[in-house]
C-alpha cells in the first residue's frame, strides 16, 4: 500500500539502523530522480515551473521597465523592439508587468498551497486517527466547504473579508483544504490497519509518535501530487478572483487583473489580452504535466 | 436502494445548515455595520439606525439567524440593497439563463470529451492519442476567462462569424416561455429566433464546457484502456465483430460509470465557471447577477444567490450519487 518515501519505517532493532536506512533512502531518491528524468512530461513540466520561479526571482534583472511607470505617449501601443508584449492603456510595458506578475502568482500559488496542506492534513490527520465524534465534525465540514462550486466560496470568503490579494489567498487557502484533508483522512485510515502501525502499538508506542513517525511520513506521496496540482487550480482561482476584482488591486501586476484591464481594448489592443492569458495558462500547464507525471512516478498504479 | 436515499437525504440536512450559516455570515461578517454598507460613508446616524431596525439587525445574532431560515422556507430571498426589488423571481429568470448555457456547455463536453477519450484510447500512444491528450491537457489549464476573451476577439471581433454578447439580438422580438430560448423557440416554432439564439449560444458554452469536455476526455481513454484490456472485449473482437462494434457498444457501456461521476463532478465547476462566462459574454445569466451585484456591493444578492447555487449544486450532486448506486450497486453497500 504504501509508496512513500519511506515504506519500511516499521520499528526495528538493527544495531545499523540508522545507516542502513540513509542508504535506501538515497536509493530510492535516486530511484526516484531516474524516472522522473525518464518521464518526459514531469520533465517539462518540471522545465516550465523552473522557468517561471526563475523568471519570479530574477524578475528585476529581467524586466526593463518599472511595472507600474505610467506613460501616456506609449498607450495601448503594440509590441515592438521596445517594447516586447507592447504596452496596457496606461502606456505600462507588458513584458515588465508579466515577469513581477510571476511572484504573484507563484506567491499566491504557494502560500495558499501550504495553507491547505497544513491545515487539511491535520484535519485528515485528526480525523482518519482518532474517528468518532472528531471524524464525523470534520468530516461533516469538508462536506460543507465541498458543497459550494469552489470559485463560488472563494467569492463569499472575499466578500466577507474585502477585496485584496491577502484575502483572495486566504480564500482560496480555505476552499482547498478538503481536497487535502479528505486525502490524509483516507490514507490514514489504510495505513492504520497496516501490520508495522499494529506492531508498533503492541510495542507501547504512543499515539504521537505513531502518527509523526510513521503515518505521516507515510502519507507525504499522494499530497504531494496533489499538491501541486492543487498549486495550478490556486493559480487559476487567483488570476479568476483577480479579474473578478477581488483579488489584486491596482497598480498590483496581476496577470487576471491585467486581463480585466484589458477587456475594453479587445478590439484595438489585443496583445494586451493575449500575453497575460498566455502567462496563466503555460503556469498551469507546467503544474499540471508536473504534477501528472509525479503521480504516474511515485504511483505507479495510476499509470495508464 | 430507499435506505440509502433516505440516508443521503439525512446527510444532506447538515450541509445545508452549514451553507445557510456560511451565507448567513457574508453580510454579518462583513467589517463595519452592514447597515452603513447598504447606505454608503455619507448616510446619518438617523438613516443607518432605520436601516438597521429594517434590517433586524437590531435582534441578536441568533434570532436574525432564524429569521433568515424563516424567510428562506418561505422561499422568500430578500431585498436588493440598490434596487429594493425582491430577488426571489429576480433570480428565476437569471437561472433559466444559467441552466440554458450550461447544458450546452456540458452537451459540448460529453460529445467531445467522450469522442476525444475513445479517439485516444484506440489508437493509443499513437500521434493521434498524443494530440488528443495534448488538447485535453491544455484545455484543463485553460482559464475560462481568457478563453472567453480570446473567442471574442478572433470568432467575434476579427471574423465576425458569431455575436460576442447576450443571449438574443437587440432586434428580436421574443417573449419566452420556460427561459430556455432554444426550446421555447421549438416550441413556438419561432426558426428565426431558434437560429439566433443559438448562435449566440455557441461561444460561451464552448469557453464554458473547454474544461470539463477536457477532463471527460482523460477519464474516458483510461477508463476505455482498462475496458479494452478485458477478457471479453478481446472475445468481441475474436468473434470478428467490426472494431466501431466493440467499441462503441461494448467497452462504452462499461466505461460510463467513471465518466458519470466526472460528469457530476463537472457541475461545479460549470456553476462557477458560469460566474467568468456570463461576466464576459454578458449572458443574463446567475453569474453576471453575482457579478454585477459583486460590483455594486450588493450583499443581499450575493449572499442569496451563492446560497441557491450552492444548493443546485448539492442537489445535482445527490441525483448522480443516487444514479450512481443505481448502476453500481456496490456503491450503497460500501463506506461513505
Amino acid at each position: 500500500m504504501s509508496i512513500g518515501p519511506s515504506p519500511n519505517t516499521a520499528p526495528d532493532s538493527t544495531l545499523n539502523k540508522s545507516e542502513l536506512e540513509e542508504e535506501m533512502v538515497e536509493n530510492q531518491f535516486r530511484d526516484l530522480l531516474r524516472s522522473f528524468i525518464r518521464h518526459r512530461s514531469a520533465v517539462i513540466g518540471g522545465a516550465i515551473v523552473l522557468f517561471f520561479i526563475l523568471i519570479a526571482l530574477a524578475a528585476p534583472l529581467i524586466a526593463p521597465y518599472d511595472y507600474k511607470a505610467v506613460n501616456e505617449n506609449i498607450r495601448l501601443s503594440s509590441p515592438s523592439p521596445e517594447h516586447w508584449l507592447g504596452t496596457d492603456d496606461m502606456g505600462r510595458d507588458i513584458f515588465s508587468r508579466i515577469v513581477y506578475g510571476a511572484r504573484i502568482s507563484l506567491w499566491v500559488g504557494f502560500v495558499a498551497v501550504s495553507g491547505s496542506i497544513v491545515v487539511g492534513s491535520l484535519l485528515g490527520l485528526i480525523a482518519g486517527f482518532y474517528g468518532g465524534w472528531r471524524d464525523v465534525l470534520i468530516s461533516r465540514i469538508f462536506d460543507i466547504l465541498l458543497a459550494f462550486p469552489s470559485i463560488l466560496l472563494a467569492i463569499a470568503i472575499v466578500a466577507m473579508l474585502g477585496p485584496s490579494l491577502e484575502n483572495a489567498l486566504i480564500a482560496i487557502a480555505i476552499i482547498n483544504i478538503p481536497t487535502f484533508g479528505r486525502l490524509m483522512r483516507s490514507r490514514v485510515l489504510s495505513i492504520k490497519e497496516e501490520d508495522y502501525i499494529l506492531a508498533a502499538r503492541a510495542m507501547g508506542m504512543k499515539n504521537g509518535r505513531i502518527l509523526f513517525q510513521h503515518i505521516l511520513p507515510n502519507s507525504w506521496t499522494p499530497i504531494m501530487v496533489q499538491g501541486t496540482l492543487g498549486f495550478a487550480t490556486a493559480v487559476i482561482e487567483a488570476a479568476a478572483l483577480g479579474f473578478l476584482g477581488l483579488g489584486a488591486q491596482p497598480p498590483d501586476p496581476e496577470w487576471g487583473k491585467m486581463l480585466a484591464d484589458a477587456r475594453p481594448y479587445i478590439q484595438t489592443a489585443p496583445w494586451t489580452m493575449i500575453f497575460p492569458g498566455l502567462a496563466i495558462m503555460m503556469t498551469v500547464l507546467g503544474f499540471n504535466l508536473l504534477g501528472d507525471g509525479l503521480r504516474d512516478i511515485m504511483d505507479p498504479r495510476m499509470k495508464q | 436502494m430507499i435506505a440509502y436515499t433516505i440516508r443521503r437525504l439525512l446527510m444532506l440536512i447538515p450541509v445545508l445548515i452549514g451553507m445557510s450559516i456560511i451565507t448567513f455570515s457574508i453580510i454579518h461578517a462583513l467589517p463595519g455595520d452592514p447597515a452603513r454598507a447598504v447606505l454608503g460613508e455619507r448616510a446619518s446616524a438617523e438613516q443607518i439606525a432605520e436601516v438597521r431596525e429594517s434590517m433586524g439587525l437590531d435582534k441578536p445574532i441568533y434570532v436574525q439567524y432564524f429569521n433568515y431560515i424563516g424567510k428562506l422556507l418561505q422561499g422568500d430571498l430578500g431585498r436588493s440593497y440598490i434596487t429594493g426589488r425582491e430577488i426571489a423571481p429576480e433570480l428565476f429568470t437569471y437561472l433559466m439563463a444559467t441552466f440554458e448555457l450550461a447544458i450546452a456547455a456540458m452537451l459540448i463536453a460529453v460529445f467531445f470529451g467522450v469522442n476525444l477519450g475513445i479517439l485516444s484510447a484506440w489508437r493509443q500512444n499513437s500521434w493521434v492519442d498524443y494530440s488528443a491528450m495534448m488538447i485535453a491537457l491544455i484545455g484543463v489549464s485553460m482559464p475560462v476567462f481568457w478563453l472567453g476573451l480570446m473567442e471574442q476577439w478572433l470568432f467575434a471581433q476579427e471574423l465576425g462569424w458569431l455575436p460576442s454578447s447576450s443571449r438574443l439580438d437587440a432586434r428580436t422580438m421574443f417573449e419566452p416561455i420556460t427561459g430556455l430560448y432554444v426550446i421555447d423557440s421549438i416550441i413556438t416554432g419561432n426558426w428565426a429566433v431558434l437560429g439566433d439564439a443559438i448562435r449566440h449560444l455557441i461561444l460561451p458554452a464552448v469557453a464554458l464546457g473547454t474544461i470539463p469536455m477536457a477532463i471527460i476526455a482523460r477519464m474516458t481513454r483510461s477508463s476505455m484502456l482498462e475496458v479494452m484490456r478485458s477478457d471479453y472485449i478481446r472475445t468481441a473482437r475474436a468473434k470478428g465483430l467490426s472494431e466501431f462494434w466493440v467499441i462503441y457498444k461494448h467497452t462504452l457501456k462499461n466505461a460510463f460509470i467513471p465518466v458519470l461521476t466526472v460528469v457530476g463532478l463537472q457541475t461545479g465547476i460549470l456553476l462557477g465557471g458560469a460566474v467568468l462566462t456570463e461576466t464576459i459574454f454578458s449572458w443574463p445569466g446567475i453569474g453576471r447577477y453575482l457579478y454585477d451585484a459583486i460590483t455594486s456591493r450588493d450583499y443581499q444578492i450575493i449572499q442569496s444567490g451563492i446560497l441557491v447555487v450552492a444548493t443546485i449544486f448539492v442537489l445535482i450532486n445527490l441525483i448522480v450519487d443516487l444514479l450512481y448506486a443505481m448502476i453500481d450497486p456496490r456503491i450503497k453497500y460500501g463506506r461513505e
